[in-house]
């Protein structure tokens, strides 16, 4: 569920957002009301709305009046071009710095990449 | 209906000690309440005037606008819930029930019966005769049940095992979404329940160390990691609560926002930063010695 590691409402995003680039929430699907969320989670539902808040802000989840939050129509394009912006800082970079400090030469690396890209296809 | 609180300066005495000490907050109605403090900081003798147990030495107390003290149109607005109850122990439970339901006004009758059914309170037996779990789920049961604007639960579920606790939280969570009124909880079982909390404020030594939201109040923590040297030149400036050290490592943990210059600073050096649990920042903050500012 929620570790510590950050606030509540930011884990809650983030789980929302997971859920839309895998799929799991498909665009224009509604979600969890506020309430719903917070019953399930145990949490403050003012807690769940701040999630929900800041995702609507980020224009990933938008609110139909009287019915409820659905997911934006462009709101899985928009965080899979974020997280391709932030793919080789966040992924590549530490990876590198890794083989780096255990000895890993490139070279190994670009050859396993090669091989699964060869057992993929 | 919800009711908003206000303390102003309030201060209470028993003797020569002062157990509350000129302190003051305002409480909107509607939201669930943390209430956390160490063993004898005062957080019963606050709550105990809240409820008109007793009256502040001084100071002000309003509760939707008016003093609660030997006041009945506001007491019967309260409902407080201790964990050693002032439940007339002569009573079976099912009379014990029967009492809560007379003094309260808006008791819900249907939801009790619930409530004694998810719990297993056991209504023929004299209340003297249950378990400690068994008392503190009885206490539950009538704070729920009552449907008071403001209710109070002064460590009142301490006494539950943990299942008996977490279906508590549920029914609590459950109850305040279908009809929102003000909870006070106190605490130091603060992991298990801080989630529930929308507000928190801190005692320490009968004085209010800090009223935040909660999710504002896990975003002011943060540990700072690194070489001793390095740490030791970037905590100048910070409010610090607390410092380990192993070996060559050190490790801080700071109260207060970082702002963005000196998070990126701390990245640059190689410095691992890290947040800082509700709980043990509630320890560093009330360990002798610590303040927030």
């Amino acid at each position: 569920m929620f570790d510590e590691r950050s606030p509540i409402y930011q884990q809650i995003a983030d789980q929302i957002k997971n859920d839309i680039v895998s799929g799991e929430l498909k665009e224009e699907q509604q979600v969890m009301s506020t309430n719903q969320y917070a019953a399930f989670y145990r949490i403050n539902p003012a807690t769940a709305a701040k999630g929900f808040q800041l995702l609507t802000e980020e224009g990933i989840l938008y609110k139909k009046r009287g019915i409820g939050m659905f997911v934006s129509m462009e709101a899985r394009d928009k965080l899979l071009q974020a997280r391709r912006e932030r793919f080789f800082e966040e992924v590549v970079e530490p990876m590198v710095e890794e083989a780096d400090r255990i000895g890993v030469p490139l070279a190994d690396i670009m050859k396993h990449i090669e091989k699964r890209k060869g057992q993929q296809s | 209906m919800t009711l908003s609180i206000e303390v102003k300066d309030v201060t209470v005495r028993y003797g020569k000690t002062t157990a509350v000490d000129r302190i003051s907050f305002h409480l909107e109605g509607g939201k669930i309440y943390g209430l956390l403090g160490r063993n004898g900081s005062g957080k019963t003798s606050l709550l105990s005037v809240l409820a008109s147990f007793q009256p502040q030495a001084e100071g002000e107390v309003r509760i939707g606008g008016e003093a609660p003290f030997e006041n009945a149109a506001v007491t019967s607005q309260v409902c407080f819930i201790q964990e050693n109850g002032h439940l007339s122990d002569g009573y079976s439970v099912k009379d014990g029930l029967k009492l809560a339901a007379l003094c309260m006004p808006y008791w819900d009758s249907p939801y009790a019966d619930r409530l004694i059914e998810l719990f297993g309170l056991p209504l023929k037996k004299r209340i003297s005769e249950l378990s400690r779990g068994m008392k503190s789920a009885l206490g539950v049961t009538i704070g729920l049940a009552s449907r008071a604007p403001v209710t109070i639960f002064d460590e009142a579920y301490l006494g539950m095992d943990a299942p008996s606790r977490y279906a508590f939280y549920e029914e609590l969570l459950k109850d305040y979404m279908e009809q929102p009124r003000t909870f006070i909880l106190s605490t130091h079982l603060i992991e298990e329940v801080s989630n529930l909390f929308e507000e928190v404020l801190i005692l320490d030594q009968g004085k209010l160390l800090l009223h935040k939201e909660t999710e504002l109040l896990r975003e002011h923590g943060v540990s700072v990691t690194g070489p001793a040297a390095k740490i030791d030149e970037f905590k100048l400036g910070l409010n610090v609560l607390g410092e380990q050290q192993l070996g060559g490592i050190k490790s801080i943990t700071a109260y207060g926002e970082l702002g963005p210059e000196r998070a990126s600073r701390a990245r640059a050096e190689g410095l691992e930063l890290g947040p800082v649990p509700l709980q043990d920042l509630f320890v560093h903050l009330t360990k002798r010695g610590g303040s927030a500012s």
